[in-house]
């Protein structure tokens, strides 16, 4: 799965859980200071992630992916 | 008449059985219809529960919102949000920014009697069929009782204090009680309050009817909730919220709002009797309706009307009646809006604290539902169409279970 996917997919999923827009959900963004998700959000578009993407997400990667970015990349590696 | 230290109303909200607002609601109960309708879900045949009706929300909540924020609360946040935002701008109060009143000055009361039943019960299904991973970390913001008055708080940024009365059927008026003490206490300046309630769902229904609360009269929706007549069975099931704009009237003069009329005096008392059953001669209910008058200072004599809790079960009713002649006499026209409303449980006493201010100002009262032959232990004067009458001071009365007795006073404009 190319990193454009995961991102369109990832995106797909923040706002449904989030409620921002997906074309704003883009690699350089943070998903606390810019996309203002809160931790219990994070929570769910993680489970939302780890379905779609057939990846696990501990809390301690979670706690690493500060950016919309990192999640990709994270998820490009582990699948 | 009206001194510094008066609790004026300024603002109402309501999502109800009969109507997605207040207006709405006001005309259903006028009007005489019922919200009472055949639970169309699968589950009530699903479980064989005796009761398959229920007085369900006449408009959906979670569509009266944006997606994502629907999707964070529990339907019984939802509806004390709707009815706040409405009772907010009835008010008169802007939402951006809200200049008109410093938020340490603002609070929030909003009961309910069982919170996020709705959200308790799906995570459970969650966990017991998916596993952990699948129980949502809004789980317990979801279903925690004090929800809804946290969600009202957050969204008008009320900081003087966000306080949620659970006393079952008696949460949404002891929520206006308790309001009323912060604002003749001079801890704020303006209090949002009232009740919701949202728990049409099967675990609530079945353990209602396993003690022989509710009505079963499945055949006949409308007819199901007869509060007062001979022929009653019990309550039906009923969703919505109620709120109050109230302020110290010193405020709300100030600020040139327009004013419904003043909550003059509040009542609470508890039985000391039975977990359920209310006390057989309604002591513990006529306490509460006397001391609403007292705070109020209002001669018995001058109460008009009552809003009666009148659920329709065989012993509550002939209680409450016992203690409306003790406490007040038998002169007030008395109507009883859960035969057309159903029983909201927690939001109840809110719901029919409005229709209590309303009657006043429009000089009517609501006709009572299904009252083809009274119970002759009642001995009132029950209303079976909407009555015209000129009032200056009315009652409502609300119970719980836990023997919780509140009695609101109020005075027109």
């Amino acid at each position: 799965m190319s990193n454009e996917q995961i991102l369109t997919d990832l995106a797909a999923i923040v706002e449904e859980v989030a409620g921002v827009d997906q074309a704003e959900v883009t690699a350089d963004k943070s998903f606390v200071d810019d996309l203002d998700i809160d931790s219990l959000s994070m929570v769910e578009i993680a489970v939302q992630a780890e379905d779609k993407f057939g990846v696990k997400i501990p809390d301690d990667e979670l706690a690493n992916l500060k950016t919309v970015g990192d999640a990709v990349t994270y998820i490009a590696s582990n699948v | 008449m009206s001194s510094s230290n008066d609790v004026v109303v300024t603002g109402l909200g309501a999502t109800t059985p009969l109507g997605g607002d207040v207006a709405s609601t006001w005309d259903g109960l006028i009007s005489g219809r019922s919200g009472v309708t055949k639970i169309q879900a699968d589950w009530a045949e699903r479980f064989d529960l005796p009761v398959r009706i229920a007085a369900q929300l006449a408009k959906e909540p979670a569509e009266q919102m944006a997606r994502v924020q629907a999707r964070k609360m529990d339907r019984c946040e939802q509806v004390a949000l709707i009815a706040a935002v409405e009772a907010w701008a009835d008010a008169g109060l802007p939402r951006e920014p809200a200049t008109q009143v410093d938020p340490e000055r603002l609070g929030v009361v909003v009961g309910t009697g069982i919170g996020g039943a709705l959200t308790l019960l799906s995570q459970d299904d969650n966990l017991e069929h998916f596993g952990l991973r699948k129980v949502s970390p809004l789980t317990i913001p979801m279903l925690m009782p004090n929800g809804p008055a946290a969600w009202v708080g957050l969204s008008f940024r009320a900081e003087g204090g966000v306080h949620a009365p659970v006393s079952a059927c008696a949460s949404g008026a002891e929520a206006l009680a308790m309001a009323w003490r912060m604002l003749r206490a001079d801890e704020v300046d303006v209090v949002i309050a009232g009740g919701a309630e949202a728990c049409i769902c099967p675990l609530p229904l079945a353990g209602f009817a396993q003690m022989r609360a509710m009505s079963t009269r499945n055949d006949d929706p409308a007819a199901a909730s007869r509060p007062f007549d001979i022929k009653r069975d019990g309550f039906v099931l009923g969703e919505g919220a109620g709120m109050m704009v109230l302020e110290r009237a010193s405020f709300a003069r100030a600020r040139g709002a327009r004013v419904y009329g003043r909550l003059a005096g509040i009542g609470t008392s508890s039985d000391g009797h039975h977990i359920t059953a209310p006390h057989p001669d309604g002591t513990g209910a006529a306490r509460a309706i006397t001391s609403a008058l007292r705070t109020a200072g209002i001669d018995p004599a001058d109460v008009g009307h009552v809003n009666a809790h009148a659920t329709a079960t065989a012993v509550g009713d002939v209680a409450e009646a016992s203690a409306i002649r003790s406490s007040i006499g038998d002169h007030a026209v008395v109507t009883a809006p859960k035969s057309s409303l159903g029983h909201l449980l927690g939001a109840a006493g809110a719901v029919e604290a409005i229709a209590t201010l309303l009657a006043i100002r429009d000089g009517v009262v609501p006709p009572t539902l299904n009252l083809d032959h009274i119970d002759p232990a009642v001995q009132l004067d029950v209303t079976t169409e909407a009555r015209k009458v000129e009032l200056t001071a009315a009652v409502n009365d609300s119970f719980g279970f836990g023997g919780h007795n509140v009695a609101l006073a109020f005075t027109g404009a």
